[in-house]
């Protein structure tokens, strides 16, 4: 491709970055305002509002639900995506193609419909409580992360090496921990956190799977969005985005960012 | 031995799809059928309602106008960054990705402080004079489409900027050596080469602000009642089960359909096939 950029695409892309970028400083400049009204810009500077988060009980319980779900449905997602990205690349041609495709569905069916059915079967239909519904249903959700990410580090590894390994005498699941995953490993990561991420900032499935007492951070916002309009939201968001900055700079380090436009 | 492995290790993964994705869903569309007064009566309560059509026809719309905004805009400023120089193309794409990985509330959430009664265009038309009293814009279908532009363009740009820096430089380079100035270059030989990109992305663009919620919930709210937020309000405020099995049928189909057509189409486009 030629290198040199006509001036007006560049200028349109520069503004295209500045649509998308600004908003998220607007929200920055708003969670600072010493106002008890959101406004842009801050009508002087405090962090009190920063404050207020911790003071808001509900923010707090539900962050910790947020955690304990991302953390918990990431872990088991990985725990059951691990082995089936392993089998569809070691046997490949051995196994059915429907196999590959069963995983990408939780992409494929609308998040929403995904969140109101499990509702309906499994939490009311199977009674089970709410919490571990919100686990599954985000292991679920995020388990194509699993099996893709995993699955596209495990495309590049060559499986003689665990021939060889097996071939030695050492067993498999010793094989798979000592020779496999050390190479899969960033793989692995990446998928963790992408699963992580996607679980944390989900709402269309946690909306359904909220119980008395047990609800996640996002939906916690929208209701508290719905009764107060003051920057605690804004600062809330600008926590959240911090939990993005960190997420940017572990697949940084691990895949490269440019993983993502692949 | 192997035989165990290859069937017992994806086993658990296809167990979980199974239960807990596809048979509740394959029951809820199934409830919809089992109606006393005949089996697609559900479906056809649905189109007789004026209301319920104008929310599927609004959220097509809806889904329409931010693809092809998305497409647009992606696209351009993905060409823009794939060809700039490593530095710089770093940057850009980390500034694509922080909006991508940030949550739908918060990015939907800075709408709602841009486009507010006292928010920051208000704010800015009445101090320039141009108005004197604030314009209504949220819940409006234009702060919905704003918003879900706003939500799906990084995506765009990434999976275009993929597409883009996968076409060979070599068939760039043939085709300005052997004379053809850039707009033909661009027409003739990028724009073919990278539409089946161009479709991957629409299609998840499509699918994603058909069957969203969060964002027509915040910036539409009840005056612009869309099939997420419409399938959201019959389960879990008036709790018609049957109605928010229906909603939720016909977003299935609808998605369904459409990725199964465009992906068809993308695999016939595509030039790199074999």
């Amino acid at each position: 491709m030629p290198t040199r950029v006509h001036p007006l695409l560049g200028a349109f892309a520069a503004l295209v970055f500045l649509f998308l970028l600004a908003p998220l400083v607007i929200i920055v400049g708003a969670s600072l305002s010493d106002t008890t009204y959101l406004t842009f810009p801050p009508q002087g500077l405090s962090l009190r509002w920063f404050a207020n988060i911790f003071q808001i009980e509900a923010f707090r319980r539900t962050a910790i639900t947020s955690l304990q779900v991302a953390f918990l449905g990431t872990a088991l997602s990985l725990l059951i995506g691990v082995p089936a990205a392993y089998a569809l690349n070691r046997y490949r041609v051995e196994l059915p193609r429907w196999l590959s495709t069963l995983f990408v569905l939780p992409i494929l069916v609308p998040e929403i419909v995904f969140g109101f059915s499990l509702l309906k079967s499994i939490t009311i239909g199977s009674g089970l409580p709410v919490f571990p519904s919100l686990i599954l249903g985000h292991a679920l959700l995020v388990l194509p992360y699993s099996v893709r990410v995993v699955g596209a580090s495990l495309a590049s590894f060559d499986f003689s090496i665990e021939e060889a390994a097996m071939s030695l005498g050492c067993p498999p699941l010793r094989t798979f921990l000592t020779v496999v995953l050390p190479n899969i490993q960033a793989g692995v990561i990446a998928a963790f956190i992408l699963a992580f991420i996607t679980s944390i900032n989900d709402v269309s499935v946690s909306v359904f799977l909220t119980g008395p007492g047990i609800s996640t951070l996002p939906i916690q916002i929208l209701a508290h969005m719905e009764q107060f309009f003051d920057p605690t939201i804004a600062s809330v968001s600008v926590l959240l985005m911090l939990v993005t900055v960190g997420v940017m700079a572990i697949i940084e380090a691990t895949l490269g960012l440019t993983f993502l436009t692949k | 031995m192997t035989k165990l492995a290859k069937w017992g290790l994806p086993l658990p993964a296809t167990i979980a799809v199974v239960v807990l994705l596809i048979i509740p869903v394959a029951l809820t569309i199934a409830t919809t059928f089992g109606e006393a007064k005949g089996a697609f009566s559900t479906y056809a309560a649905f189109f007789n309602s004026g209301f319920r059509r104008a929310v599927l026809f609004r959220t097509l719309e809806v889904a329409l106008i931010t693809t092809a905004l998305s497409l647009v805009i992606g696209f351009v400023t993905a060409y823009v960054i794939a060809q700039m120089p490593g530095r710089l193309k770093s940057i850009m794409i980390i500034a694509a990705v922080f909006p991508l990985l940030t949550g739908v509330v918060v990015r939907s959430f800075a709408w709602l402080i841009i486009l507010g009664k006292n928010g920051i265009v208000n704010d800015t038309l009445m101090s320039i004079g141009l108005i004197t009293e604030p314009l209504s814009m949220l819940y409006t279908e234009g702060s919905v489409i704003v918003a879900m532009v706003y939500l799906f363009v990084p995506l765009m740009i990434l999976t275009l900027t993929g597409v883009l820096e996968g076409i060979p430089r070599d068939l760039t380079e043939a085709s300005a050596s052997l004379g053809a100035k850039p707009i033909p270059t661009f027409l003739q030989v990028i724009l073919p080469l990278a539409t089946p990109g161009l479709i991957v992305g629409a299609v998840l663009v499509f699918t994603g602000s058909f069957t969203s919620y969060a964002t027509p919930q915040l910036l539409g709210g009840e005056k612009q009642m869309m099939m997420g937020t419409f399938l959201y309000q019959r389960a879990m405020v008036t709790f018609d089960w049957v109605g928010a099995s229906t909603v939720a049928a016909i977003m299935v189909v609808i998605t369904i359909a459409i990725v199964s057509i465009m992906s068809r189409i993308a695999r016939r486009l595509n030039p790199m096939a074999v």
